[in-house]
């Protein structure tokens, strides 16, 4: 990578992260990662429990300050970002599932961050909400009570609500992770459409058999990227076996314990 | 029905009214976010931190909003303050503040030799003893309330159901938590002057808790607990000028029994729903 970094060649990149550290406690979760990812890429992220995958994206998502480091999206620090460029969709939604909204109450939050107090949702709101209903094929559950959902169903009314917002970057934590064969290929179609049409995707996943159906690049973390490049490259290396195989000797005690 | 509206005949009765019915529809309005983000302690934390601010405002001749205002807010802000910053859970932070603030209010009244019947009214209320600038005060403050929850009204709902998601997307989650600590603190300076600091807790709680019995959609339990309140509150006071009883407590009971009415009518349904 050149270090001239001019500012049109910042434009370039959806999201950059230099010398990335992230320190919890006394548990350093990021030890120096590098990446960069351009427009319309789809970048997978996989590594063992513990290995730091989901503090990257809560920190490209503004909700881990680094301790060392800088995270750049469309150029600036995450915090700085216009309100609703950043869909995120967590690994565990940790909501209370009898608070009284439906499945459209839920999308439609989606476009809040955008919404001017008072205003009320524009045809064009309404219209991202019913595309991100109809992409997620929820459109007959719409109006069931959240609590009345399936794992799947669950899953894919956070993603449909990431995709109403219309994000400039989309941050996935392992959304395959316990969902249905339907609802993983209905995700995937998803992905590679909102890729095709030049959106950054940046996802956790375990799923390595189909990992270069999902991703154009392929990032390994333990802490550090391990190895980079394109997903049949990556897995070939070896890199990703390796820490299984550390990681099914060792153990990552204190990693374990933050994930459970 | 001269002897229906016989209660209205007195000044002092139709203040008290216009206050039951402002202060019960901003309580329990305000209850739905009281009960959806768990935060039915700091209804009562709050009501007592502001005895600090009424002891203070009181033993120096100063103005009583004034007074339990800069407490409240100064407690509210300072919960919100220990819980970010000192890795202390919110419950815990409100524990420890508000039972240091009232015991402030209570050091400060003990040390004064001004024997005080007016600050019992404060502890259990006062709604028939309300001036012409209470009512105006509620009304006013019940007014700039619902401004800012309709300002407020998507950040609010988001970071009430998902914090951490509302937050990637832009949402200002903390400014959202500390307006709404000030302005809950706002809705119980409001209401002490009708329940008193004892029973504040109660409007905050039980209308909303009694309202989430019936819907699972939001808006319609914000509606059916604005409803609740005002019942509990025009319909206390009410009953309790027929019985002779404390208008506070009156209020207070009416509105339990009202919950558990709901919570008879959600038990009869429940085997039938899809759950």
């Amino acid at each position: 990578m050149t270090t001239t970094a001019a500012p049109a060649q910042n434009q370039t990149y959806a999201v950059e992260v230099h010398d990335l550290h992230v320190r919890y406690d006394r548990v350093e979760a990021l030890q120096g990662v590098d990446f960069a990812l351009p427009r319309g890429t789809a970048l997978g992220i996989v590594g063992p429990n513990g290995s730091g995958k989901s503090t990257l994206l809560k920190t490209v998502a503004g909700l881990v300050q680094p301790s060392q480091g800088t995270v750049r999206v469309q150029g600036r620090p995450p915090r700085e970002l216009p309100a609703g460029t950043i869909g995120y969709v967590p690994q565990i939604e940790d909501v209370d599932w009898q608070f009284p909204v439906t499945v459209r109450d839920v999308v439609g939050m989606g476009r809040y961050p955008r919404l001017a107090p008072f205003r009320p949702f524009s045809a064009h709101d309404r219209r991202a909400v019913a595309r991100a209903l109809d992409a997620l094929d929820l459109g007959s559950l719409a109006d069931r009570h959240i609590s009345e959902l399936s794992g799947g169903q669950q899953q894919r009314t956070f993603v449909a609500r990431a995709i109403a917002q219309e994000p400039l970057l989309l941050l996935l934590d392992e959304p395959t992770t316990g969902v249905d064969a339907t609802t993983e290929d209905a995700l995937l179609r998803l992905v590679r459409g909102l890729v095709a049409d030049g959106l950054p995707v940046l996802m956790t996943t375990h799923d390595l058999d189909r990992a270069n159906e999902w991703f154009d690049r392929l990032i390994v973390v333990d802490r550090k990227i391990l190895a980079d490049g394109v997903p049949d490259d990556v897995l070939q290396s070896g890199a990703y076996a390796a820490i299984r195989e550390h990681t099914h000797v060792h153990g990552h005690h204190r990693a374990d314990q933050h994930t459970h | 029905m001269d002897s229906v509206l016989a209660p209205f005949q007195y000044d002092f009765m139709q203040r008290a009214f216009v206050v039951a019915l402002f202060v019960g529809a901003l309580c329990s309005a305000m209850g739905t976010y009281v009960v959806l983000r768990r935060l039915s302690f700091i209804g009562d934390g709050l009501a007592h931190a502001s005895f600090a601010g009424i002891a203070i405002a009181y033993l120096r001749g100063a103005n009583f909003y004034a007074g339990a205002a800069a407490a409240t807010i100064i407690t509210s802000l300072l919960i919100g303050f220990v819980h970010r910053r000192g890795r202390v859970s919110l419950d815990t932070a409100i524990g420890v503040l508000f039972t240091g603030a009232f015991a402030l209010g209570v050091f400060l009244m003990s040390r004064s030799p001004r024997a005080t019947v007016d600050l019992q009214s404060f502890l259990f209320g006062s709604i028939l003893g309300v001036s012409p600038f209470d009512v105006a005060m509620v009304v006013g403050l019940g007014l700039f309330v619902a401004l800012v929850v309709g300002a407020l009204w998507r950040p609010l709902l988001y970071t009430s159901f998902d914090p951490i998601v509302a937050e990637a997307a832009g949402i200002r989650a903390g400014f959202v938590d500390y307006a709404l600590l000030v302005i809950l603190a706002l809705t119980i300076i409001v209401a002490l002057q009708a329940v008193g600091i004892v029973l504040v807790a109660a409007l905050l709680v039980t209308p909303a808790a009694a309202a989430a019995q019936l819907t699972k959609r939001f808006v319609p339990m914000m509606l059916l607990s604005c409803l609740f309140g005002v019942f509990s509150t025009v319909g206390g006071l009410y009953a309790s000028y027929e019985l002779h009883a404390s208008s506070g407590a009156t209020i207070v009971l009416l509105a339990t029994l009202l919950f558990f009415v709901t919570l008879a009518i959600s038990a009869a349904r429940r085997p039938r729903r899809a759950l």
